[in-house]
């Protein structure tokens, strides 16, 4: 596992540290092929280093970043994709609501909106208001399809238990929960939370879930990098973080701001570090998840991306790295199908880690202390 | 970096689905799949232990069964001993008590045997001495014949009577 989030760290840096070359190189191809664009480019003023040859970083920013249009394929080079709802909120002129499609893929500004396609797809408001954008993009629909499936899966299953009565031996989908939902239960839950487990088992369970369809749903090929998004695991992590602080008890406040048996001098030192380590806490959480699905989106896009580098090299290296690329980003696939859960595993411990420690009595401390150390 | 910067509207989004998931799930799936799984792991713990105590009381059963058997058996063969020494007991008790009849008897023959001797022996003492009194008045009457000789055996006999 460590040596896994090694790797996939390993592989962030260097895409990352990579991208800005293939950015580079693509604008010199850019500007000698600029006449052949020319008549495509004519009728937008911003969008002249588009088309022809590939772009890499343009690809991968694209999928890995969010859009307010679910891309799937190119037709002559005219992508295909489902344009989804904008929502605006605009302090003044209030909610707006429209088709992306009025956009017409960012060639065109409509109603004083217009896309900026930077890192990331954003828009901006021609008149230089601040403006929040709560757009169905595509992970938000992706989120919504993953959503769907999770209510649809768990609540049929859990019709199944009703429907049967208790003492039936699971069938169909049931059996495939039903150990994941003990596995939780019984390695999660009961280790970090001893007795108190069943209060927090839903928020577990959900956790969990959540996380692992979302991670699953991520490597369909067009999917959406949702559990590879900041916000959305920022998200994720604040839910943990005011459920920790909510059922945070008197012995874990009284540690934090007063630790026992400490001289006074050291309390100085110590109460603010503790304070500090109280929200690196979800902070962990998130910037882990984050990367690390992150980095696996961004692995199999540039390994997948090298046969077209190579291609625009020369159409032998091209083909001759097929073989090679599609080895390794198979290899990838299977990589991710294990991150996935382990993530979403490894999210659900950790909070299930920090609940235990802010619910524990006084008796056993030491031992959490040590064991929260290994994380 | 632009990627590091959660935007707020994915935020806000992914909250409102989240926790409606939370909720939806925690009231229609989490609770009713914990609760049977829990039902089914306690009954299923239930019946191990009730088979594993119906095991423990057929076990003592058979035990017991065993036992009884055991128990029959030894009496069984208590008794056909028992029976056996009664039988030895009568044959010996019968065999004393003929001998003491048969030795009753013998001593009754014996004695009548006894008893008929000695009548027998009596009678021939008797007769033997009426036979001898009679020799005896016989030759008596022979010697005492003459008058002299009367006297002179009166004349004897007062001697002796004088000497006594």
């Amino acid at each position: 596992m460590r040596s896994g989030r090694l790797f996939s760290l390993l592989a962030l840096t260097f895409a990352l540290s990579s991208a800005p070359v293939f950015t580079f190189a693509q604008h010199e191809e850019n500007h000698e092929a600029a006449p052949a664009t020319e008549a495509a480019a004519a009728h937008e003023g911003h969008h002249e280093e588009k088309k022809e040859g590939f772009n890499a970083s343009e690809v991968i920013f694209g999928h890995i970043g969010d859009s307010h249009y679910w891309h799937l394929f190119d037709i002559n080079e005219h992508p295909v994709s489902l344009s989804l709802p904008v929502i605006i909120y605009h302090p003044e002129k209030g909610v707006e609501m429209f088709s992306a499609s009025k956009f017409h893929h960012g060639h065109e500004s409509y109603n004083g909106y217009h896309i900026e396609k930077g890192m990331k797809e954003k828009i901006i408001s021609e008149d230089g208001a601040s403006i929040i954008d709560f757009s169905v993009t595509k992970n938000v629909l992706s989120m919504i399809i993953s959503v769907v499936l999770l209510l649809w899966i768990m609540l049929s299953v859990a019709k199944k238990y009703k429907k049967n009565g208790t003492m039936v031996a699971p069938t169909g989908f049931q059996n495939a929960l039903e150990p994941v939902v003990t596995f939780i239960r019984d390695e999660v839950g009961k280790p970090n939370l001893g007795n108190k487990y069943m209060r927090f088992m839903p928020l577990l369970l959900t956790v969990f879930f959540f996380i692992w369809i979302n991670n699953l749903l991520g490597l369909l090929p067009g999917g959406a990098n949702f559990t590879g998004n900041i916000a959305v695991t920022a998200c994720l992590a604040l839910v943990s973080f005011i459920v920790m602080l909510f059922s945070a008890n008197k012995h874990f406040w009284g540690h934090l701001f007063n630790p026992p048996g400490v001289p006074l001098g050291i309390k100085f030192l110590l109460v603010p570090i503790e304070f500090i380590s109280l929200f690196i806490k979800p902070i962990a959480l998130m910037i882990r998840l984050f990367a690390n699905i992150l980095a696996g989106h961004i692995v199999i896009l540039s390994v997948i991306s090298m046969i077209f580098i190579f291609g625009a090299l020369s159409k032998v290296a091209g083909w001759g790295f097929v073989p090679v690329s599609l080895a390794f980003s198979i290899f990838m696939f299977f990589l991710e199908l294990l991150v996935a859960a382990i993530q979403a595993f490894i999210f659900t411990n950790l909070t299930a880690v920090f609940l235990g420690q802010a619910i524990e009595e006084a008796h056993h401390d030491d031992h959490a202390h040590a064991e929260a150390g290994h994380h | 970096m632009d990627l590091l910067t959660p935007e707020l509207g994915l935020f806000v989004w992914t909250l409102i689905a989240f926790l409606a998931v939370f909720f939806i799930l925690r009231k229609f799936a989490w609770k009713p799949i914990l609760n049977s799984l829990h039902e089914r792991e306690t009954g299923i713990a239930d019946s191990i232990a009730a088979a594993e105590r119906v095991k423990k009381e057929m076990g003592q059963l058979q035990a017991e069964n065993e036992k009884i058997m055991m128990e029959a058996r030894a009496q069984s063969a208590q008794m056909l001993k028992e029976a056996k020494d009664m039988k030895d007991s009568i044959i010996s008790k019968a065999k004393e008590e003929t001998k003491v009849v048969a030795d009753k008897m013998i001593a009754e023959a014996q004695q009548q045997i006894q008893q008929q001797k000695m009548a027998a022996l009596t009678e021939v003492k008797n007769e033997i001495g009426k036979l001898a009194v009679e020799v005896a008045e016989k030759v008596i009457r022979k010697q005492l014949a003459t008058t002299d000789s009367q006297n002179d055996y009166a004349k004897m006999l007062t001697e002796d009577i004088k000497m006594n």
